[in-house]
């Protein structure tokens, strides 16, 4: 069947109206998602299609749905929450900390969650402290919850697919920058993928290696992929040749994945857009100093958000932010 | 305080001024965001949620406080902050993220903070309702006078922090009053598809509390059931819930289309209004309304001029104000991760 060019925002759509389609378990939950269809339109004309039954606009009451999303997951359904920005996880933390993430473990595998919540992350766009946040370390930390983080339409696609089908809670994340929706500018093209019209899978748990390098390896997750590849095309003006890793899925994390790409440069910049410390980019570089440290010819280097609250101004939101100049100016240092 | 022909046209000043603020404001932001709309473009980035017909709300309850008084605003914060006199040129610059900004850019438009007029806000839905109580709280501890003030939505009184400051109010019997703007709309959710209840001054009753609710978006009203609850609160007892039926013209935020609102829904613009009222009841001249409307947009202009002039913050700020006691962020990050 044919593909199309599609941005991340329309292929997530397709594959939840897929699966709505032939399921009458999915239903859809959030703020204003009946007439707005969620933040990246993953729902957008559901609410005429599937009516006010299946596509429930709610209240500003996050503790309440998400939480009624966990009871509903319990007795059999498969909710798909919008929660637009991660931000807002801190007034319904212990549905996610405690009840969803918990409850099968503490059934002894008696009772399962399936529930899929879609949360948008990230900044870039001066909306400050409290809309700029990652913070998917934040939720990648609680055992028990799958965190995945696509970074283009395909994997966008074939990953909602999967989470519908996976029997426990996923947090399903897209980096605001990279979903391609209005109020955000120009689609950027890396994110833009070919998609198939049929219906496919994305597995949880492997890295996908974007592009190929020999000198240096660039990890990144979300947006911060996109700043890698940018980079790459810098550093190949340099004639330095760059592999660009995408981790894809935090929970379940590809550690032999991240060994065997970085062993082919044994250079390393972990990029990330959350906070540097006690996150994504320190468990990368603990697995290999855990597994092998001696694939690495240099020592390792992060360029993350710094442990600060993200700055409304431009010029000091751009000077934090993991950015395509910073990034290849580390790679380099290392080729130095 | 009774409601003098001074009071009132200083209603009207305030109204003016703020509408000032965000028509400016409003023109603006779109520079740089056509034809292609993109949050972040331009010299005022970021979401912009405007006050535009909420501004009786500012004039009516901020002209019942006194300067000891302490309020909370949320995302919308422009009408309370201007009409509680919180610097005007620091708060334009702090839109533009400038560094002679109240924040010095940290902050942005949906992070006002003046603690010289006892003003503070946030973002997260219902977030401003609890600190305000523990203001309340704190200045009881330190028996020294004032109410605690939090501006919120309707949308908001879904929030569990709504219903569990309260209940703090009730069972403490804290000098608060909670001021529940009724816009109609939380983004596209109308209150009748999100609320149980027609009212959320009847939840008042649930804590303990005494509850108003103002239908007209009206300044004379609302100021002077404010009045009522600033007089409770003072005289020991206890906290209010006020509800006031308002208007949101320019949309949830900026780039808002608004194709949900139908017809019938389309709210009046309470400054037009306000100004005929004063002009019948002879508190005002024509000419002195037209020159009360001019000198509000040209203070406003001059509070855009100061911010557009204002430098930028270093990128290096950014590391600054993590901590108190000049004690920059953790480990000296800029070296590494922001090099
Ligand atoms: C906890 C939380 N959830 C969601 C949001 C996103 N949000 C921002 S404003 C808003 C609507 C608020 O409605 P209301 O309180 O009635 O205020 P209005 O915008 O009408 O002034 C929403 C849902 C948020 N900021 N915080």
């Amino acid at each position: 069947m044919s593909a199309r060019i599609l941005t991340m925002s329309r292929a997530g759509r397709e594959a939840l109206d897929w699966e709505m389609e032939r399921r009458d378990d999915i239903f859809c939950l959030g703020e204003d998602v009946y007439k707005f269809g969620g933040i990246f339109g993953t729902m957008d004309g559901f609410g005429a299609k599937y009516g006010p039954e299946r596509v429930i606009s709610t209240p500003i009451s996050e503790t309440g749905f998400i939480g009624m999303a966990a009871g509903a997951a319990m007795e059999g359904m498969h909710p798909v929450i919008d929660l637009a920005y991660i931000d807002f996880i801190g007034v319904c933390y212990n549905v996610l900390l405690n009840t969803a993430s918990k409850t099968h473990y503490m059934s002894g595998g008696a009772v399962k969650v399936p529930m899929t919540l879609l949360i948008g992350t990230g900044g870039g766009y001066n909306n400050a402290a409290q809309h700029s946040q990652c913070l998917h370390a934040t939720v990648a930390h609680i055992p028990g919850v799958k965190v995945v983080y696509p970074s283009n339409a395909y994997d966008a696609k074939g990953m909602l697919h999967t989470a519908l089908r996976d029997d426990n809670f996923t947090i399903f994340l897209t980096h605001k920058a990279t979903a391609g929706v209005g109020w955000m500018g120009t689609p950027i093209k890396t994110t833009l993928s070919e998609v198939p019209l049929e219906d496919y899978t994305v597995p949880f748990g492997k890295v996908k290696i974007y592009r190929e390098g020999t000198d240096v390896t660039l990890i990144g997750l979300g947006m911060s992929v996109h700043e890698c590849l940018k980079a790459a095309d810098d550093l190949a003006k340099d004639g330095i040749s760059a592999q660009v890793v995408d981790l894809r899925s935090l929970v379940p994390l590809d550690r032999d994945g991240i060994m065997a790409a970085v062993a082919q440069t044994g250079r390393l910049v972990v990029t990330d857009e959350d906070y540097l410390s006690y996150g994504v980019s320190g468990e990368i570089l603990a697995t290999i100093f855990e597994r092998d440290p001696t694939i690495l010819k240099k020592p390792p280097i992060r360029v993350a958000m710094p442990d600060i609250p993200i700055p409304f101004s431009r010029p000091m939101e751009q000077a934090v932010l993991p950015l395509a100049e910073k990034i290849a100016k580390q790679a380099r240092k290392l080729m130095a | 305080m009774p409601l003098t022909p001074e009071l009132r046209r200083s209603f009207f000043e305030q109204m003016t001024l703020s509408r000032a603020f965000d028509d400016q404001m409003i023109a603006l932001y779109w520079e740089g965001k056509l034809p292609i709309f993109q949050f972040g473009a331009g010299p005022l980035p970021g979401e912009l949620h405007c006050s535009n017909g909420a501004e009786p709300v500012g004039a009516g309850v901020c002209g019942a406080l006194s300067a000891d008084d302490m309020l909370t605003a949320d995302h919308r914060p422009h009408h309370v902050a201007v009409c509680r006199g919180v610097d005007l040129d620091r708060m334009a610059a702090e839109l533009l993220g400038k560094k002679t900004g109240l924040s010095q850019g940290k902050g942005g438009h949906m992070h006002i903070y003046d603690p010289s007029v006892n003003f503070a806000s946030s973002a997260i839905i219902a977030e401003g309702m609890a600190p305000a109580a523990g203001m309340a709280l704190a200045r009881r501890l330190q028996k020294r006078p004032g109410v605690a003030v939090a501006f919120i939505g309707e949308g908001a009184a879904n929030q569990g922090a709504f219903h569990e400051t309260l209940n703090l109010v009730g069972v403490m019997k804290l000098p608060f009053i909670v001021v529940v703007q009724d816009n109609e709309w939380g983004v596209s959710t109308s209150k009748s598809e999100s609320t149980a209840i027609e009212r959320n001054s009847d939840r008042a009753a649930s804590y303990g509390l005494a509850g108003e609710f103002v239908a007209s978006n009206d300044p004379d009203d609302i100021y002077e059931a404010t009045v009522r609850a600033v007089a409770r609160a003072r005289a020991g007892q206890g906290g209010t819930v006020l509800e006031l039926k308002t208007a949101r013209l320019a949309g949830h935020f900026m780039g808002d289309q608004q194709a949900y609102i139908p017809e019938q829904m389309k709210q009046a613009d309470p400054i037009p209004l306000y100004r005929a009222k004063l002009l019948r009841d002879g508190v005002l001249t024509e000419a002195e309304a037209d020159a009360i409307e001019t000198a509000s947009k040209a203070r406003m202009e001059q509070a855009m001029q100061f911010a557009k002039d204002s430098p930028y913050p270093e990128p290096a700020e950014a590391f600054d104000h993590v901590f108190a006691g000049g004690s920059e962020a953790s480990d000296k990050q800029e070296a590494g991760a922001a090099a």
